[in-house]
């Protein structure tokens, strides 16, 4: 909502030294939002005139037709002569007034106007559009005045072209602000000034002889409980709406566009009720109100044919079927034309939630439908119509006359009653207001008050918002000031900190980041083609993505139902910014469709707590939605430097970084040779829970070459991927980690090399070394791994260095070379492991 | 040491006389003196104090001196050779010690190499900011709640007082989900605010509760500098018997007070949210130029865009209809919340100009300011 200060002075007798930003400030603090405080024409330098046409001469030869024009601009030259003036505009006649800028002035934009040569001839100045005033976006052309004003008057008191603009952005609850009368009522309060009610006007009562109306009085106890009908005959369509009221229209924001629309938008910003104005010839027989029949048409007056969903949309109706989008916007048919004479005025009162969701399904945010949404006082209804006609009859001709007749259907239903305990505001606030002080805020506000200690508090009929006693305990508050509460702490009972999985999550960033990895949290959407580039195969899981209705873009449909897209897209652009080693990882939500999973999830309601089963039925309808942990990488992990070379990234750090993130969380993972989609299947691991559970909760390795040139990354990318969900669990599922007694007695080392077929993964000679060995082995490691001609094709030989250590003697050699027999022995049986001699 | 010599006049031994030793002694000295390092001192020392030096020697005749010379010689001699000594182990420590020395200077390397040879990682700094507001609050007694991200339209709006066809409820541009039918009506949106965690939570648990809900949360902004699809919150939310909008000041003060610094100066203004009534947006005292910026457009604050305030985040008293809706008797029971934008909050307070930054991976982002920051 825009608000001209000057207009704001109409209805409170602020201080006349009071500014824009002053105002602002008090209503910033009564809890408007001020998005600005424009300052109208504070650029604008005169002289600028009215000026009078008295001569044209068309200018030939031109790219354009130009005109050299003669303007009597009065004495404001100084010499009373004729003023030359180019200009290109061409709505204009000999005789026309117009607004004329002299040498010297300045328009907006530090546009500085001096006399000078142009097509031939020297201008003396400047006729104005509306647009090179900053009067508006209109710019059809020059401003051609009405006739009554004499030449040389100052056009910048004219066109009221100084002023201070207050811009709201009105919060969807204060409906009642989207108007001059709301906001006065606000900045009086604020001030502590008497309020000029607009809507306090004399209104003829209604006699049952206006326009004829009809309403079922189904709709009128649903959808439109107030029809006002009014109607005005014999208007000038000559007459033009006065510059005060365009300029009042244009400051808030809109179009001047004929008298009689321009009349009924004044008073709804005025008011804030919306009018509609038919041409009465072009209505046939009694105006109604109803639902939409299925598939009923409308034409609204911007031409759209507009389809209705029947039994919800909220139609005005003649004769001849729907005329009209109720509160939303007024159909072709009966639109005002520049002929029209006589016109109905419609004040109707209609139910908001139907027609936000009418002007949001068409997408039709009209100024009307802006406020019935919020929700319109009914009460000013027949005020709001009121001034209307006394507004046309004033300025529509001599022959216009208002009818005697005036419709009322329906009527205003008062707002209930709020019983509140008087102290209930100083409950909310944690301030001491006292009774007084509370019934004199709810009374400010425009509420009836009563009651001693328990008040019973009536709502004003332009706030349907108050319905609850925090409704008013916010008044009461907003009004005496957010600054008064004061800064008190609560006194909390203990807490027992983070969640295990919530540690794990840190320890895992932590970790990782410690590892050389970057956190890079990344895009969420993607598109479902990715899955055929990864190489998924039909039915896998992966492709059981969750789907948005409204994507921001079509190619990002589908919510990620794994980490590598993201990962990988923003890989590939730090490649593409010329960062060519590249670790990232992630640890986020991914959606996956359950089988079985709901179609939708059910409104339930909000008077009472749903049942377990109502709460079990939204469960019903939402995916799977497992946190995972990926990394990706590619280029060097660890540069060359003056040490030496770099190591190039590679399917084992990938498979290291799950490694790293189950020592984080506190579980075992043991790699298992697998293949799935999108890693190479001669280099992905599987990753199954270590222990009993055994279940594979991720993959780690090198993409497949195909993926990385399907989604051009760069050679040899590698990737992790884990259920970090299932990680967590297992670890909570697992004892307390018991410390073992560290032993201080000597360590006894033995190495073996062992020689297996090539296809044996080390994984299980090492299983089998540490079974065999037994408790006396306290680590292993591989130190080599060798393949060729001495060992023989498709042999490779593992060397491995076994440290033994007894709790409680020193080991002899024999103790060890048993236990490394043992092992070895084991590593034979179990995986055909022959010792190297 | 040798038999008597019984043909020389033992008074008369010729090494023994006080001006043979004596020259010997100095001749020591001398030579013990002259050694440049540790080889000519070791040669020196064989020289003069081995076995067959001339004080040694000298020593060796003393035996055959008859008792009152003896006493004499045996004097001289042990003066002589302990000046001998004490010289050479000074000179040894002395030129030990420039050996070592030596030895250190030529070890020297230049320790202004660069050794970023471990590939160097970093957490993202908005995990860093989730950390710190997890710390600040766990600190005071609250506990951490999350909740889906894929959310039931009746946790995201109706349970926290949005109403069907209420334009509230279209102030949170929002993204709905498919069912798993592919209709379009599936009452399932992306979560527009974290707040369905702290409708779950209430529907869970019993009062108490004081828990926040950080996460992510997603709204149809385009992608551009200031908007993002995809953008994450915190938010709080109280609920015990006799909580005032007094409290929720004082908690969010020490929440900004933690993480903006102890001058820091915050407001409440009266605003609109279903989900609180009374409700405020909180703002902050810029804390770059502390109000200097406004209407001085000599110093204008990129921080606060001259405005001098920065808004950060909602809040307000738990509207009573949410609590019955997540069946706790506001008769009995009163609640705060509130809730901010960590992405802006990281944009303001560590200068973040472009919000995509935030979103886009690059390693550049995170390694410049993914510590504690």
């Amino acid at each position: 909502m825009r608000v001209p200060l000057s207009w704001l002075r109409e209805y409170v007798d602020l201080p006349e030294a009071e500014n824009g930003r002053g105002v602002a400030a008090r209503l910033i603090d009564a809890g408007f939002e001020v998005e600005a405080v424009e300052q109208l024409g504070a650029d604008i330098k005169g002289p600028l005139v009215v000026g009078q046409v008295l001569a044209i001469e068309e200018l030939e030869g031109f790219k354009k037709p130009i005109r050299y024009c003669q303007v009597n601009v009065g004495s404001a030259n100084g010499s009373g002569e004729p003023q030359n003036i180019v200009c290109g505009a061409r709505n204009f006649a000999v005789g026309d007034k117009v607004v004329v800028i002299l040498p010297g002035g300045v328009l907006p934009g530090n546009f500085e106007i001096a006399a000078r040569k142009t097509y031939g001839k020297v201008s003396e100045g400047m006729i104005c559009s509306a647009r090179e005033l900053g009067l508006g976006d209109d710019h059809d052309g020059i401003i051609v005045l009405p006739p009554e004003y004499e030449p040389g008057t100052d056009a910048v008191e004219l066109l009221q072209m100084v002023d201070e603009i207050l811009d709201i952005d009105v919060t969807p609850d204060r409906g009642y602000c989207m108007s001059l009368r709301g906001l006065a009522r606000e900045v009086a309060t604020a001030y502590g000034l008497p309020l000029r009610d607009p809507a306090l006007l004399d209104v003829t009562p209604p006699n049952g002889a206006g326009p004829q109306v009809r309403i079922s009085d189904a709709v009128q106890a649903d959808g439109c409980d107030l029809f006002v009908a009014r109607a005005v005959v014999g208007l000038d369509p000559a007459a033009r709406t006065p510059i005060w009221m365009q300029r009042r229209i244009q400051k808030a924001g809109m179009r001047p566009v004929s008298l009689i629309v321009d009349v009924a938008n004044y008073v709804m910003l005025e008011i804030g009720q919306p009018l509609h104005t038919y041409d009465r010839g072009r209505v046939s027989g009694a105006i109604g109100v109803r639902r939409a029949e299925p598939d009923e048409v409308v034409t609204t007056l911007d031409g759209a044919k507009r389809k209705l969903v029947g039994g919800r949309d909220l139609v005005i109706t003649d004769d001849s079927g729907p005329i009209g989008l109720a509160g939303v916007m007024g159909g072709g048919s009966t639109e005002i034309g520049p002929e029209s004479t006589d016109v109905v005025i419609e004040a109707a009162h209609f139910d908001p939630p139907s027609i936000s969701r009418t002007a949001r399904r068409l997408k039709l945010p009209s100024e009307a439908a802006k406020r019935f949404e919020r929700g319109t006082d009914p009460a000013a209804a027949a005020a709001a119509a009121q001034r209307a006609v006394d507004l046309l009859q004033l300025l529509g001709g001599e022959t216009a006359l208002v009818e005697a007749g005036v419709t009322e259907v329906g009527g205003v239903r008062p707002l209930a009653p709020i019983t509140m305990p008087a102290d209930h505001p100083d409950r909310v606030a944690g301030v001491t207001y006292g009774r007084e002080t509370v019934v004199r805020r709810l009374q400010e506000v425009g509420c009836a008050v009563s009651g001693s200690d328990v008040l019973t508090v009536v709502p004003p009929s332009w706030r349907p918002d108050l319905v609850e006693v925090n409704d008013l305990a916010e008044e009461v508050l907003r009004l005496e000031g957010y600054d008064r509460i004061p800064s008190t702490m609560p006194h909390l009972p203990p807490g027992t900190g983070l969640t295990a999985g919530q540690r794990a999550r840190r320890r895992t960033g932590r970790a990782l980041a410690g590892a050389g990895f970057v956190e890079a949290p990344s895009f969420p959407f993607l598109d479902a083609s990715v899955f055929d580039a990864l190489g998924l195969d039909a039915d896998d899981e992966r492709r059981r993505t969750v789907d948005l209705v409204n994507p921001l873009n079509a190619d990002e449909a589908s919510m990620r139902t794994t980490l590598l897209p993201g990962l990988l897209a923003a890989l590939r652009r730090n490649v593409g910014r010329g960062t060519h080693d590249v670790a990232l990882f992630e640890n986020g939500l991914v959606f996956v469709r359950r089988e079985g999973q709901a179609p939708a999830a059910p409104r339930l309601a909000v008077d009472r707590r749903p049942t377990d089963e109502e709460l079990a039925s939204l469960e019903a309808a939402l995916p799977a939605q497992p946190r995972h942990v990926a990394v990706v990488l590619a280029g060097q992990f660890g540069p060359a430097g003056w040490w030496g070379e770099g190591r190039e990234a590679s399917w084992a750090d990938a498979v290291q970084a799950a490694r790293v993130v189950a020592d984080a969380v506190g579980v075992e993972l043991v790699p298992r040779q697998a293949s799935y989609a999108p890693w190479h299947p001669g280099r992905c691991a599987e990753l199954r829970l270590g222990g009993p559970d055994g279940r594979v909760v991720g993959h780690a390795g090198e993409l497949h070459p195909r993926v990385v040139k399907a989604l051009e990354l760069p050679e040899r990318t590698s990737a992790m991927e884990l259920d970090f969900d299932a990680l967590v669990r297992a670890a909570e599922a697992s004892d307390a980690v018991q410390a073992g007694r560290i032993s201080s007695y000597p360590v006894a080392t033995q190495d073996v090399a062992l020689v297996v077929d090539a296809a044996v993964p080390a994984g299980e000679v090492e299983a089998a070394l540490r079974d065999g060995a037994g408790e006396l082995l306290e680590s292993l490691r591989l130190f080599d791994v060798f393949e060729g001609e001495q060992i023989g094709a498709g042999k490779k030989s593992l060397a491995y260095a076994l440290r033994f250590r007894a709790p409680d003697r020193t080991l002899t050699a024999d103790d060890a070379s048993a236990a490394r027999d043992a092992a070895v022995a084991a590593a034979s049986t179990r995986v055909g492991a022959v010792l190297r001699g | 040491m040798s038999a008597p010599n019984k043909s020389y006049d033992p008074v008369e031994v010729e090494a023994l006389k006080p001006e043979e030793v004596e020259r010997a002694r100095d001749a020591a000295l001398a030579a013990i003196a002259e050694a440049a390092d540790l080889e000519a001192l070791h040669a020196a020392r064989v020289a003069h104090d081995g076995d067959r030096s001339p004080l040694a020697l000298a020593n060796r005749e003393i035996g055959a001196l008859p008792p009152q010379a003896k006493a004499d010689a045996g004097r001289r001699v042990g003066a002589a050779r302990g000046a001998v000594r004490k010289a050479l182990k000074e000179r040894q420590e002395q030129l030990e010690a420039e050996r070592d020395a030596r030895v250190l200077v030529e070890e020297t390397v230049d320790v202004t190499l660069p050794y970023d040879r471990a590939p160097r990682g970093a957490r993202h700094p908005l995990t860093a900011v989730f950390e710190r507001v997890e710390d600040v609050f766990v600190g005071m007694g609250y506990e951490v709640a999350e909740g889906p991200e894929v959310e039931a339209e009746w946790y995201n709006f109706d349970a926290l007082n949005f109403k069907p066809d209420h334009p509230a409820r279209a102030l949170q541009d929002t993204f709905f989900v498919k069912g798993a039918d592919g209709s379009e009506e599936s009452g399932v949106v992306m979560r527009t605010h974290t707040s369905p965690v702290q409708a779950r939570t209430m529907l869970t648990r019993k009062p108490p509760i004081y828990i926040i809900a950080p996460g992510r949360t997603y709204r149809t902004d385009e992608l551009d500098a200031t908007h993002l699809p995809v953008f994450n919150q915190v938010e709080g939310l109280a609920v015990d018997k006799g909580l005032t909008m007094g409290d929720l000041k004082g908690t969010l003060d020490t929440f900004a007070r933690s993480m903006f610094g102890e001058g820091v100066v915050t407001r409440l203004r009266p605003h609109f949210f279903p989900f609180t009534e009374p409700s405020a947006e909180m703002d902050l005292q810029c804390f770059v130029c502390h109000g200097a910026s406004v209407g001085n457009p000599d110093r204008p604050c990129r921080t606060c865009s001259s405005e001098g305030w920065i808004e950060w985040g909602g809040c307000g008293v738990v509207n009573p209809r949410v609590l019955v809706a997540c069946g706790i008797d506001p008769e009995v029971y009163s609640g705060f919340a509130f809730g901010m934008g960590l992405d802006r909050s990281l944009m303001f307070r560590n200068g973040v100009e472009d919000m995509r930054d935030i979103i886009e991976g690059d390693t550049r982002f995170a390694l410049q300011l993914g510590r504690e920051i």
